[in-house]
């Protein structure tokens, strides 16, 4: 009896226990870490705070990070959907040996990141002659900052978007092209609903990684300060000058970029839960395809008012099995 | 006919859908460019060496002390964050409690928080005047400028992917299977190590894989820490930089062939236990 009482106070400590040393590990691991940052940076007042955001030093890193982010983010948002588009919505062969591919970047140090772009465009770099003449420079310049970022960023939007559509299937792009669709109205009324918040959070993540990218851009950068320095590259110049509250006040900065992307991935998923909430899941999710369906047919009939009656007709039989009972 | 054609997918897809060539001579042109192209000019500025100058490159003393702190040190934050990264799993699936999400939520900030700002907080914070560096230091543990400061940093970074391959595994599992165990007089230990845990290990192992992988690489939130120094702190990713800035570059492409040779392994490795966690996923899902 008294056995079975101190095996189930046993029991019932254990839960507790494990959440204890779980908390106590994140708030080391995480937790002390950032407030860290946080309170170097404010550790001289909010006065040297400002002043150090202000320096032009500071300001010109932000404008550089800003810019290579700028760039980096929309051109591999472009690749994301289309490479998803090729993978998710097509069978071939070598499919998953292109999607390793595509992960590639994520198993490169971010220091070979770096040294294969100076390998290339580099004083003595395959390029670097022909560089060299034309007086374009790449390496040590604002060029090569971008190259690495958009290299190391690659994947992000890319393996978001991959497993999403995927998951999703063909069948409601392929209803609507037979609807009569073309490929951009498919893609932007029938693919892009249903993919905008793996979407979302693939752009943010990507530009998270490209405003904090360090080793890449470190060895491309030259870091000469004023022209080719990212907030990172700022904050590790200060720390090493001794600049301990400069430091962390540009750190201030790109840690508050990082909580930012949390809580937005938060409310991301927070939006798709609620999206699909699960009372009728399938439920919402077909009558959502029949809506899509009936909405394009509808476009696609406003579209082509010059068609013949025979082929209205038949495209209207085709649309009316699937319109009334579900809608809400 | 069709069972024809099914057995193997065509190089051109027949579909209904448009769009797949244009789709797909961008993704490898893009693809071509940006990843292929530099990568391999790490691979022919290699090949360019003799025998004798690679070898010379990659097994100096002063090579292998790096090559062997970076595994090392990587093996081991690995192993910590797998133990970490379960708890962490268990605690978020199993358990309801204020201020789960945000928990959730907070795992993700070694992807978040930029690796050169991590450096400089664990720097600051295992200093030997740090908020936890000056209590270690009563202890005589002195964890910044020493390869326990490598692991720590390395434990932060790698954090997230073991929690994050394991917490879908654990929230499909089956309470069944457990009640099934535990009605056939189970002890929950036995049940643990015998039910729960073999349902988890391929996604453990893949979590373990990349979060290694990470670490082998890892370059900004290691530098401040380590304090660099040439056979007892250097890892190899900082080696490369020092020969870049003494113009070395071969020696430095010749150490990132070998590093790039690895951490393709180890992606193959990584997708190969993937498609095992896929497997064993579908196959519960078929049961069911």
């Amino acid at each position: 009896m008294s056995a079975s009482t101190a095996k189930r106070m046993r029991d019932r400590w254990i839960p507790w226990m494990l959440l204890a040393l779980a908390l106590g590990f994140v708030t080391l691991c995480l937790l002390l870490p950032l407030a860290l940052v946080f309170h170097q940076a404010f550790a001289k007042g909010l006065q040297a705070y400002w002043a150090a955001l202000r320096e032009p030093a500071a300001l010109s890193a932000l404008r550089l990070t800003l810019l290579a982010a700028a760039i980096a983010v929309p051109l591999n948002l472009l690749f994301g959907i289309v490479a998803s588009w090729a993978v998710a919505r097509f069978e071939f062969r070598g499919k998953s040996l292109l999607i390793a591919l595509i992960d590639l970047p994520f198993s490169v140090s971010p220091v070979i990141a770096g040294l294969i772009y100076v390998l290339v465009f580099g004083a003595q770099g395959w390029f670097g002659d022909w560089l060299n003449e034309h007086d374009i420079k790449i390496i040590f310049a604002v060029p090569g900052i971008v190259l690495a970022t958009i290299f190391v960023t690659f994947p992000f939007v890319a393996r978001e978007l991959i497993p999403l559509m995927q998951s999703q299937g063909n069948d409601e792009e392929e209803a609507a092209i037979l609807l009569g669709a073309s490929g951009w109205q498919c893609f932007w009324r029938v693919t892009l609903p249903g993919i905008r918040w793996g979407l979302l959070y693939g752009v943010l993540l990507c530009n998270a990684r490209a405003m904090g990218e360090f080793g890449a851009v470190s060895v491309v950068s030259g870091h000469i300060r004023g022209d080719t320095n990212t907030l990172p590259l700022h904050a590790e110049i200060l720390y090493n000058e001794y600049q301990f509250t400069a430091s962390f006040a540009v750190a201030s900065l790109l840690a508050l970029l990082a909580l930012v992307t949390l809580a937005a991935r938060s409310l991301l998923q927070w939006l798709v839960d609620r999206q699909l909430e699960p009372p009728s899941t399938s439920h919402t999710r077909r009558s959502l395809l029949n809506q899509a369906m009936a909405c394009l047919a509808a476009g696609v009939l406003d579209a082509m008012p010059d068609t013949s009656a025979s082929a209205t007709q038949s495209s209207e039989s085709m649309v009316k099995p699937f319109k009334p009972e579900e809608t809400p | 006919m069709p069972s024809n054609s099914s057995i193997r997918p065509p190089i051109r897809p027949r579909s209904v859908l448009p769009g797949f060539g244009l789709c797909m001579g961008f993704t490898l042109l893009y693809l071509g460019l940006i990843v292929l192209l530099p990568l391999s000019a790490a691979f022919i500025k290699t090949a360019a060496l003799s025998w004798q100058e690679f070898q010379a490159a990659v097994s100096s003393p002063r090579v292998l002390a790096s090559l062997q702190l970076t595994f090392g040190a990587s093996l081991l934050a690995a192993a910590i964050n797998c133990l970490a990264g379960l708890l962490l799993a268990w605690v978020l699936v199993r358990y309801r409690f204020p201020g789960r999400q945000l928990l959730d939520s907070l795992i993700d900030l070694p992807f978040a928080l930029p690796t050169a700002v991590a450096g400089i907080a664990l720097t600051t914070l295992y200093a030997p005047n740090g908020w936890l560096g000056e209590p270690l230091s009563r202890l005589d543990i002195k964890p910044a400028f020493h390869p326990s400061g490598i692991v720590l940093a390395l434990i932060f970074i790698g954090l997230p992917f073991v929690v994050r391959t394991v917490q879908p595994v654990l929230a499909e599992f089956e309470p069944e299977l457990e009640e099934a165990a535990a009605c056939l007089g189970a002890r929950r230990l036995q049940i643990f190590w015998r039910v729960i845990l073999p349902t988890l290990l391929p996604a453990l192992l893949t979590g373990f894989a990349m979060a290694f992988a990470r670490a082998v690489g890892e370059y900004g939130s290691v530098v401040f820490i380590a304090g660099n120094l040439p056979m007892k702190t250097e890892v190899t990713a900082l080696l490369i930089i020092t020969r870049l800035e003494q113009y070395d570059y071969s020696g430095a492409t010749a150490l990132a062939v070998i590093m790039l040779l690895i951490s393709f392994m180890l992606l193959v490795g990584i997708n190969l236990l993937q498609a095992w966690t896929d497997r064993r996923a579908g196959r519960t899902g078929f049961a069911r």
